[in-house]
C-alpha cells in the first residue's frame, strides 16, 4: 500500500504540515523535515518557492522570497531530498508549488526524480484540470506520483466529483475565500455547511481542511470535518526570526497536537 | 483564409500561448467569465450602450491624423492613430467602458484592477465613478512615485488606490496583488484587466474591445488614402492591448505589416530591459502561457523600462503566437530613444505623447518604409502623466 492511503487508513485526525523548502536558510529543509515528523505531524508538503505565488498570502510570500535568495531551486531541492527517505522514512511527502518551475525543470524530468527521491505526491495548483487529465494523469500514475487538488466554497458539486475520481490521494478542501494565511475570517455558519455539504457527497478521498488554520483549536475545529487539515503559514511563522528552527517546528506540532 | 489570428481556440490557445492556468480559488471566476462574455457582447442592447458610451464619454472615434513634418523627415507617410484624445487620454479606456458594461450584467457590485502607468487605473477608476460602483486600484509603490499625477486623478474620482510592495513593485506585482483580491472575493467582485494578458478570456475579451482601433483606421484611412490597408501599423507593447487592438482588423491582411515595440529599457542585453520577445522563454505569468522573463529556474525576473506602462515581464498570448509564426515583427526601443521622440513629436506636430507611446514612434527610422508607404503609428496615450519624468531628463530631451 502506498503511504498516503496507509496514513489516512491507520490513524485519525491527521496533521499536515506545509513548509517552503529553503527557509528559513537553504539547508533547513531534511532538518525541518525530521523534525516536523518526529514530534507528530502525519504528512509533509514541502513548498518548492515561487517568484510570484499567486494563490499566497503574505507569509508564504515571504518565506518563498527567503527561500529564493538563500539559493533554493528544484536542481538544489532534488540534491537535498536525496536523503529524504533516511530522514523521513515513513510519512507521506507532498510537493507543492506553482507551474512554471516544474515545466522549466522539464515535466518528465521533474517526475522521475521526484518519485526517485520518495516523494509521493504533488500539488500543482495552477496545472489546469483538463490538461491534467489529458496529459499530466497517465504521466503521474508511470511514476507513481499522486495528485491533490484544491476544492473551495464556490467548487460545484460535478466538478468536485470530477476532481474526486480523478485524485486517489486526499482532496485539499480550501477553508474559505483568500489566499493562504487566511487574513479575511469566513463566516462560520456558511464555512460550516460548506464542510458539511462536501462530508455528505460520499467522496472515496478522505479530505483535509487547509488555509488559515493556526492553532490547535482550529485544528481540533477542522477535524470534525474532515480527516484532519494542513497548517502553512502559522507554523512558517514559527520559524520566522528563531536560532533552531527545527526545535521551533517540533514545539508548534507539538502545541497542535497535544 | 481558413484560420483567423483573431480568434484562440475554445481552451484560449494563441497556437501554442494561452489557456487559463489558474488555481481553483480562481475557477470559478474565470468560467463564468469565459462562459458569457461571448454572448453578452454579442447582445444588441450591450452594444447599443457600448456604442453610444464610445462615442459620447470616451470621444470616438479618434481622428487619425496624418503628421505632415514628421512624415517629411523619415521620407514616408505617417498618420497617428490619436487614441490620446480619448477620455482619461489613452486607449485604455476602450476596454474599461466595455469591461464595465460586462460587470454590470454579471451583476457585479465591486470593481478592482491593477495598473503599471496609472492610465489603466484612471481609465477603470473613471468607468467606475460613471456606474457608480466601488473601485480598488492596485499599483507598484515604484509606480505610485513615478505616475503621481495619475495617482492623483485615481483618489480624486473615488477609487481606492492599494500600494503594493512586494517584488519589484511594478505592474507585475501589482497584477498578482489583484488577482489576490479576487481569490478571496469570488463572488461580488469583477478584475478588469487592463491588458491583453492574463487567464483565457481576458486576452481575447480585451483584444476584442481594443479592436474599434482598428475597425476605425480601416475607414479613415480608405476615406484618406483611398485604402483600407497601410503597408505598417506601429505600437508599442507592455502587456499588448492598444497593439491588440491597432492591429485586430488588419491580423488576416498579409500585406499589413505589424511591428510591436518593445522597451529595451538601458539596452537589451543590459540587464535593464523589458523586451520580452528577445529576452523570453515561453512560461506561466498570471494565468497564460506565454514568452515570459524568466531565470533558467523558472522563476519570474524583473523587467525594466523608463515608462510605468511597459515594464511587464510578459506579453500577452496573442502577440507570443504572432512573433512565433511570424505575423508581427518585434523591435526593441530604448529608454533614450523614447524620450528623444518625445521631444521629436512634440516639436514636429504639437504632440506630446506618453514615453509608452514615444517607443512606438522612435522605430519610425528603423522601419524602411518607402516614400509611398501608409504608416500607421498607434498614438496610444498623451503624456501629461509624464512630465515630472521630462523634467528630470530635459538633457534627453533637447
Ligand atoms: C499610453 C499607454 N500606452 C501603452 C501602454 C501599454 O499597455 P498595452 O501594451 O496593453 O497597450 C500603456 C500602459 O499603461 C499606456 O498607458
Amino acid at each position: 500500500m502506498n503511504r498516503i492511503t496507509h496514513a489516512f487508513r491507520s490513524k485519525k485526525n491527521l496533521l499536515n504540515t506545509y513548509f517552503t523548502a529553503g527557509y528559513p536558510s537553504l539547508h533547513d529543509t531534511i532538518p525541518l523535515a525530521k523534525a516536523l515528523v518526529e514530534s507528530g505531524a502525519d504528512i509533509l508538503e514541502i513548498g518548492m518557492p515561487f517568484s510570484d505565488p499567486l494563490a499566497d498570502g503574505p507569509v508564504i510570500q515571504g518565506s518563498s522570497t527567503v527561500a529564493l535568495a538563500n539559493g533554493m531551486n528544484l536542481p538544489v531541492l532534488f540534491e537535498q531530498l536525496q536523503n529524504l527517505r533516511t530522514a523521513v522514512p515513513d510519512a507521506p511527502v507532498l510537493l507543492m508549488g506553482y507551474l512554471n518551475p516544474v515545466l522549466q525543470f522539464g515535466v518528465e524530468a521533474f517526475l522521475k526524480r521526484a518519485a526517485e527521491v520518495g516523494v509521493d505526491g504533488l500539488i500543482l495548483p495552477d496545472l489546469p484540470l483538463d490538461e491534467y487529465e489529458e496529459t499530466y494523469h497517465a504521466l503521474f500514475q508511470q511514476h507513481g506520483l499522486k495528485a491533490v487538488f484544491l476544492i473551495t466554497p464556490q467548487t460545484s458539486e460535478a466538478r468536485i466529483r470530477r476532481l474526486d475520481a480523478l485524485s486517489d490521494a486526499f482532496l485539499y478542501l480550501v477553508s474559505g475565500p483568500g489566499t493562504t494565511g487566511g487574513t479575511t475570517r469566513p463566516d462560520a455558519d456558511a464555512q460550516q455547511q460548506y464542510f458539511e455539504r462536501v462530508a455528505d457527497l460520499n467522496l472515496k478521498n478522505p479530505r483535509l481542511i487547509g488555509f488559515g488554520i493556526a492553532n490547535k483549536a482550529g485544528f481540533d475545529r477542522a477535524c470534525q470535518y474532515a480527516d484532519g487539515a494542513i497548517i502553512g503559514s502559522a507554523l512558517i511563522q514559527a520559524l520566522q526570526e528563531v536560532d533552531d528552527a527545527p526545535a521551533a517546528a517540533a514545539r508548534f506540532v507539538r502545541g497542535i497536537k497535544s | 483564409m481558413t484560420t483567423s489570428f483573431q480568434q484562440p481556440t475554445a481552451r484560449g490557445y494563441y497556437g501554442e500561448y494561452g489557456g487559463a492556468f489558474v488555481p481553483e480559488m480562481l475557477y470559478p471566476n474565470v468560467e463564468e467569465l469565459r462562459t458569457q462574455y461571448l454572448e453578452i457582447l454579442a447582445d444588441p442592447a450591450y452594444q447599443a450602450e457600448l456604442q453610444l458610451l464610445l462615442r459620447d464619454y470616451v470621444g470616438r472615434p479618434t481622428p487619425l491624423f496624418e503628421a505632415r513634418r514628421l512624415s517629411e523627415k523619415y521620407g514616408t507617410r505617417v498618420f497617428l492613430k490619436r487614441e490620446d484624445l480619448c477620455h482619461t487620454g489613452a486607449h485604455k479606456i476602450n476596454n474599461t467602458v466595455g469591461q464595465i458594461l460586462l460587470a454590470k450584467r454579471l451583476g457585479k457590485q465591486r470593481i478592482i484592477a491593477e495598473t503599471g502607468a496609472g492610465q489603466h487605473g484612471v481609465a477603470t477608476a473613471t468607468v467606475c465613478a460613471l456606474m457608480g460602483l466601488p473601485c480598488v486600484v492596485y499599483m507598484g509603490a515604484t509606480d505610485i512615485e513615478r505616475q503621481a499625477p495619475n495617482v492623483a486623478r485615481m483618489r480624486l474620482l473615488g477609487a481606492e488606490v492599494r500600494r503594493v510592495t512586494s517584488g519589484s513593485q511594478t505592474l507585475k506585482d501589482a497584477t498578482n496583488e489583484a488577482i489576490r483580491d479576487w481569490i478571496a472575493n469570488p463572488v461580488d467582485t469583477h478584475y478588469i484587466i487592463g491588458s491583453v494578458v492574463g487567464p483565457h478570456p481576458y486576452p481575447d475579451l480585451v483584444a476584442r474591445l481594443q479592436a474599434v482601433i482598428s475597425e476605425e483606421m480601416r475607414a479613415q484611412l480608405l476615406e484618406k488614402t483611398g485604402s483600407e490597408l497601410p503597408a505598417f501599423v506601429v505600437a508599442c507593447v507592455g502587456g499588448g492591448s492598444n497593439a491588440a487592438g491597432a492591429f485586430y482588423h488588419f491580423l488576416d491582411e498579409p500585406a499589413v505589416r505589424l511591428v510591436a515595440v518593445e522597451a529595451a529599457g538601458h539596452g537589451i542585453y543590459s540587464g535593464h530591459s523589458a523586451a520580452t520577445s528577445v529576452l523570453g522563454k515561453p512560461g506561466i505569468i498570471h494565468g497564460s502561457r506565454t514568452l515570459l522573463m524568466q531565470d533558467e529556474h523558472g522563476q519570474i525576473t524583473e523587467p525594466y523600462s523608463l515608462s510605468a506602462g511597459l515594464d511587464y515581464p510578459g506579453i500577452g498570448p496573442l502577440h507570443a503566437h504572432l512573433g512565433a509564426v511570424g505575423r508581427a515583427e518585434f523591435m526593441s526601443i530604448t529608454d533614450d530613444e523614447a524620450l528623444a521622440a518625445v521631444s521629436e513629436l512634440s516639436r514636429l506636430e504639437g504632440i506630446i505623447p506618453a514615453l509608452e507611446t514615444a517607443h512606438a514612434l522612435a522605430a519610425l527610422g528603423q522601419l524602411g518604409a518607402g516614400p509611398d508607404d501608409v504608416v500607421v503609428v498607434n498614438l496610444s496615450g498623451r503624456g501629461d502623466k509624464d512630465l515630472e519624468t521630462y523634467l528630470k531628463n530635459m538633457d534627453k530631451l533637447i
